[in-house]
Formats: structure tokens, C-alpha cells, sequence
């Protein structure tokens, strides 16, 4: 099916805002913070990090000015999505006991509200699709993400400035947003094409006053996926997902252990990573007791404790771990890869390991050639 | 029993009808829901395993002990071990703990009607398999040989020996008892479990082995039985790794692409022969 795409003027884009919060949404955005584009709340576009680009490598992430004054000529920063759906740390259920030692158990579900959010891209929407599979596709839905996706509207934008460490061409999963979100937006030299992707989009875009999209639009569009798809970062072509487990005692894994530190960096801002940890919260008076959860890494001591013992002692083990599950028994689990090729997991390492070349030193095939989905 | 529609992390109040100290860092907990029509509604297969929830401390994962016919209460052997276990420990009959379940894929005990049956255990891996054993015993002619294989470290690590005492008795069933450190008075063999193989009795062509246990042991186990012409789907095993939510969402108990919650924790070995007893998953 072919879209219908419209088009608006930059200085448009405010009305945009204020058709979501017309409709109710609270609308969250990207905005420069602390060196970084995180996204937060969000009333006027003034707020956005206009004429802003960002430079990252691995292990570095620098914010400067760019040759433009558009809202978007940014990658991405540490977060977008998952943080708003998978709370970092969240109460479950709270239990109070009676004087006569009587248990209560009460839902603590989330008090949500709609949300718009606006400016994610296309490795954001595709590890949102990954998080929906885990949370509420499974035999058990998690009634906490769900409140909030059910409440969130995406406002895509197609990435026309990857960054250097940014591979979702090669994993097939940008930098256009292809499906999946509310609404897609296409930053031009001018203005922004603007296409629904549901009907709830549907819904905001006919409270606009849009032009319809035109060849011209449309080809500049072309220009910029073209040339964004360009990306120098790419994983190994070979088949990664059966040639990691063929691999387990490869030494690589030591060398790369030797430089990692075991922080979880990774899998914090890595946005398809779902683990997290239960624990209780005693209230001071001890008449309660609140029990929540909160991100877990592979990473952790903690992780593989088992009645005394710890399954994953080295660090060795734990990078393994994460990288056999993310580049390999993942495609059992979700039916694909669990990297959706953000790259943020290169760039927020403190000692700037790259997954793409861990991947080749372990597998033995040089990155830069292909998905990881060929079969030598 | 379980409700997904309801929110899967809440449990329910359970109370303390009895307690059974097995050994000195073991023991058994019987519980009923508070709820009447919620203990009604409650039903397990062998090897399924709860959460239970010590107040103001945490959850732990334990497989259920009791018989599956038995629709009133709910045995959890427990070992003092982590800060949730040694807390449980303290409790009393009448004290109230959390409960939810129950969860997880128990042992093929339709799958193996009409075979020769070998249980394996070692330490008090023996717990997810007793109510394999009761299960048998209910319908003692719908099963062929029965072979019953215990091993413990030290002859003190024994319990339930009223029970097994009770199994020799079953027809067609071989009871198997050895330590691997032999104490005065100990009447049964000494040696690993691997010394008394030539005991069993089965028909490797009609034959489900169920165990569970250390990985080593059972790492043996399996060799032995592949050597002997039991097929890798023939054989399985109840495994353990951290549980948080018990529902496949915090990931704690993956094993490759298999979450032990809810994939297992029983699983037979043509399933996980890939990553079985490598060091690190």
C-alpha cells in the first residue's frame, strides 16, 4: 500500500506540537542536556536541538553546531523509547501485613498518560517492535508496558545524518522508518514530508493544514535515504548467528574481556535489552513492603546467581553471553537479531569496545561487508 | 491456573497448614490458599514449580513436592541457602507467606504411559521428582519398570527414607541408594550414582529418564544412557538457573534461547544437548 504523503513548512512544525497537545498527548522530544540529546518533555519547538550534530566514535559522543538550522541533523543520543515504555525502575505490587500477620497484596499499575513522542528513529521503532514481541506478545503480558504502549503515540523522524558508529542499514532497519510508527516525518531542505503510518497518526494529520507531497519532495526524500544509507559501519556478511555458538571457546573472547570493564553501559542504553531484577522495598515502619523492578545487565554479579553460586564468574563469560544472545539465540526467541544497529552500545562504551568487531574477531570474517545473515 | 489476563506478578496469600524440618538445612513447607475458591482452582503437573514470597524480603522459585492429585494442600522442600530461604525458615504453621504459580513445563508423564521409567536424582535434586514417583505410584499398571536412583554426598544428606522405604515396596520397582562418603550404619551402596547403572533395569527402546540434580551428575547420566541406545529425546532433565518473575520477561534464566521458566525447567536433551554443561550459560 502505498502512503499518502504530505508536506508542511519548517515553521509549521509547532503546529504539529500543538495538534498532539490538542489531542491530549503530552508530547516528548529531543533536546540538548548535560552534552547529549536526551529526550524530555517538550511545548515549543524552540526547545529542539536545531542546527545541532552530533560526532560519535567509540567511546566518544560530542555535540556541535551544524552547517544547517535543521531540528534533526542529529544521529541519536543515550535514549528514546525504551526508558518511556520499560521503566528503568518501576513499583509491581505493594503487600502490607496486619497486625495478625495477615498479607495483602495490591497492583501498583502504572499511572500513565497519553504521550506523544517525537523525533525517534527508525533503530528506535524497530527495537520497539522487539520490546512489544517480548512484553506483550508472549504467553504472559506485562500489564506495566502495556498501559504505557497502549498510551504512546511515535512520531518518527527518518535519519538523514548517521552517525559513524550507526549500522541499521546493515541490520535492516533503517534509516528510514519504513513501518511501525504513528506518524514518519522527512526533514527537507524546507520543510518536512509527513506520512501516517496507523490510523491513530491518521487521526492527528487531519487536524493539520498540509500541502500534498510532490515529485519534488518526494526525490529530495529519495536523496536523503540514499545517501543515508551509506554507512561505513556494517556488520560481518557471513552467518553470525550460527558461527557465534560455533565459536564459545574462541580466545577472542579473553581479548575482548581484557578491555571490558563489566560496567553494563551496554546494555543500559542498548534499546532492546529487557532484563531486569525484582526486589522489595521495606517501608521504615515495617507495616509494608513495596516490590519492584529495575534495568539488570548480563553484566552483573548478580545476574546469574543461582543458590550460592554464579553461573558467570568472568567477564569473559558475560560479554558471550550478551553477544550470543543478542546476535544469535535471539533469532529463536524473536524470529531476528536482537541489534536493531543504533550503535549507541559503541559509542557509551567507556573504553570503546565495538560490537561489529567483536563480532569478527570472534567469527573471523572482517565487519564491513554485509547483515550477518549470509550463509558461507 | 494461572490467570494472564490478571497482572502475573501479584501473588496470592498462602498459609502455613504444616512444617517438616527434613534435616538441619532442610525443610518441607505444606501450604493452602487463604482463598478457598483460589485453592480449588489450583492445579500442577509434576515438575511445575511457584514463586513464593517471604514478606518484606523477595521471591524465590521452588518446584512443588506434593501430589498432583491432592487439591487441598501444596509441599515445597526448601534449602536454607539465600536470604529468602533462611528468612522461610523461621516461619511457623500459621504464618502467611505470598504464592503464584504454578509455572513452567513439568516432566512428559503422558508421553512415557506404558514405558520403563529410570529416575535419576543427587543431592536433594530428588525434590522436582517425588511427585513423579507419586504420580507413578496412583497409577502404578500404566507404567512398565520402575528404577528409582539416588545418590547423596554424605549419608546425613538422605531424607524421605519412610518414602523410598514405602517405593520398595511398589511393584516392579528397583530402589538405588548411595553416598559418596559412606558413614557406619549406612546400609545401602557407597560410590557415585554411575557405580549402580548396572543395576537398572529398562528397555532402552521403551524407556523415559527423568532427573535432575548437578549438572555433572546428570552430564553423566546422559553419556551413559547415549551409550547404552536411549535416545537424546528420551532423556530429561529439570533444570535450574536464576528465576525473577517466573514469566519470561526478566531474563535472568536464559539458557541460549530457552527461558528455564517457562521453555523448562524440565526439558529433554536433544533440546539442549547444544549448550548442556558448558561452562558460563
Amino acid at each position: 500500500m502505498k502512503l499518502k504523503t504530505h508536506f508542511f513548512h519548517s515553521d509549521q512544525l509547532q503546529s504539529l506540537l500543538d495538534a498532539l497537545r490538542n489531542k491530549g498527548y503530552d508530547c516528548i522530544g529531543p533536546q540538548v542536556r548535560d552534552g547529549a540529546i536526551i529526550f524530555d518533555e517538550i511545548n515549543s519547538v524552540s526547545q529542539l536541538p536545531r542546527g545541532i550534530h552530533d560526532e560519535q566514535a567509540a567511546g566518544y559522543y560530542s555535540l556541535n553546531k551544524s552547517r544547517s538550522s535543521h531540528f534533526f541533523d542529529w544521529a541519536n543520543g543515550p535514549q528514546a523509547i525504551k526508558p518511556l515504555l520499560f521503566s528503568a525502575k518501576e513499583n509491581l505490587w505493594q503487600t502490607s501485613q496486619s497486625s495478625g500477620g495477615q498479607l495483602s497484596f495490591n497492583n501498583i499499575l502504572p499511572e500513565s498518560r497519553p504521550l506523544a513522542i517525537i523525533g525517534v528513529r527508525a533503530c528506535d521503532i524497530a527495537a520497539m517492535k522487539i520490546q512489544d514481541q517480548h512484553f506483550l506478545q508472549q504467553q504472559f503480558v506485562d500489564p506495566y508496558y502495556k498501559e504505557r504502549r497502549n498510551n504512546l503515540l511515535t512520531i518518527a523522524v527518518n535519519c538523514s545524518h548517521p552517525a559513524d558508529t550507526c549500522f541499521c542499514h546493515s541490520t535492516g532497519d533503517g534509516p528510514f522508518t519504513e513501518e511501525g510508527a504513528d506518524i514518519v516525518l522527512t526533514e527537507l531542505q524546507n520543510g518536512f514530508l509527513i506520512q501516517a503510518q496507523s490510523s491513530k497518526g491518521k487521526q492527528i494529520l487531519e487536524g493539520l493544514s498540509l500541502e500534498d507531497g510532490n515529485n519534488e519532495h518526494i526525490n529530495e526524500s529519495e536523496k536523503i535515504r540514499q545517501k543515508a544509507s551509506r554507512q561505513n559501519k556494517q556488520l560481518p556478511a557471513f552467518n553470525i548467528r550460527s558461527r557465534l555458538f560455533e565459536e564459545l571457546k574462541n580466545e577472542a573472547w579473553h581479548s575482548i574481556a581484557a578491555r571490558c570493564l563489566s560496567c553494563g553501559n551496554c546494555t543500559a542504553v542498548c534499546p532492546t535489552c529487557f532484563c531486569h531484577s525484582e526486589q522489595d522495598a521495606p517501608t521504615l515502619d515495617g507495616l509494608a513492603s513495596t516490590h519492584f523492578r529495575q534495568w539488570d545487565s548480563c553484566f552483573s554479579q548478580g545476574h546469574s546467581y543461582i543458590h550460592g553460586i554464579t553461573i558467570r564468574s568472568e567477564t569473559s563469560q558475560r560479554y558471550r553471553q550478551w553477544l550470543t544472545h543478542k546476535f544469535s539465540s535471539w533469532y529463536e526467541q524473536y524470529d531476528r537479531s536482537g541489534c536493531v544497529g543504533c550503535g549507541r552500545c559503541i559509542s557509551w562504551c567507556p573504553v570503546g569496545i565495538d560490537v561489529t568487531e567483536s563480532i569478527s574477531q570472534v567469527i573471523g570474517h572482517d565487519p564491513g561487508s554485509g547483515n550477518g545473515e549470509k550463509n558461507d | 491456573m494461572i490467570n494472564s489476563s490478571l497482572n502475573p506478578y501479584l501473588p496470592q496469600e498462602a498459609i502455613i497448614v504444616n512444617r517438616v524440618q527434613e534435616t538441619p538445612t532442610l525443610f518441607t513447607l505444606r501450604l493452602k490458599f487463604t482463598e478457598q475458591s483460589i485453592q480449588d482452582a489450583y492445579t500442577f503437573e509434576p515438575g511445575q514449580f511457584n514463586m513464593l514470597y517471604l514478606y518484606d524480603v523477595g521471591e524465590i522459585p521452588i518446584s512443588i513436592v506434593s501430589d498432583p492429585q491432592d487439591s487441598q494442600i501444596i509441599d515445597h522442600t526448601i534449602r536454607i541457602v539465600g536470604r529468602v530461604s533462611k528468612g522461610m525458615a523461621n516461619l511457623k504453621i500459621g504464618d502467611k507467606i505470598g504464592l503464584r504459580g504454578p509455572y513452567g513445563r513439568g516432566w512428559p508423564m503422558l508421553e512415557s504411559i506404558n514405558k520403563d521409567i529410570v529416575i535419576v536424582t543427587g543431592g536433594i535434586g530428588c525434590a522436582p521428582v517425588v511427585s513423579v514417583i507419586n504420580y507413578i505410584e496412583q497409577r502404578r499398571k500404566e507404567y512398565g519398570h520402575l528404577n528409582i536412583l539416588q545418590g547423596v554426598k554424605h549419608t546425613a544428606d538422605f531424607i524421605w527414607k519412610d518414602r523410598y522405604d514405602k517405593w520398595r515396596e511398589l511393584p516392579d520397582t528397583k530402589v538405588l541408594l548411595t553416598a559418596d562418603a559412606g558413614e557406619a550404619l549406612w546400609p545401602w551402596h557407597i560410590g557415585s550414582v554411575t557405580t549402580l547403572f548396572d543395576q537398572l533395569e529398562f528397555d532402552p527402546d521403551n524407556v523415559f529418564i527423568m532427573m535432575c540434580g548437578p549438572e555433572g551428575m546428570m552430564r553423566v547420566v546422559c553419556d551413559h544412557m547415549l551409550d547404552n541406545r536411549v535416545k537424546a529425546s528420551q532423556i530429561f532433565l529439570s533444570m535450574e538457573r536464576n528465576m525473577q518473575c517466573a514469566i519470561g520477561h526478566c531474563g535472568h534464566c536464559q539458557y541460549g534461547s530457552k527461558f528455564i521458566c517457562k521453555d523448562g525447567p524440565v526439558f529433554s536433551y536433544d533440546e539442549i544437548h547444544q549448550l548442556f554443561d558448558t561452562q558460563g550459560f
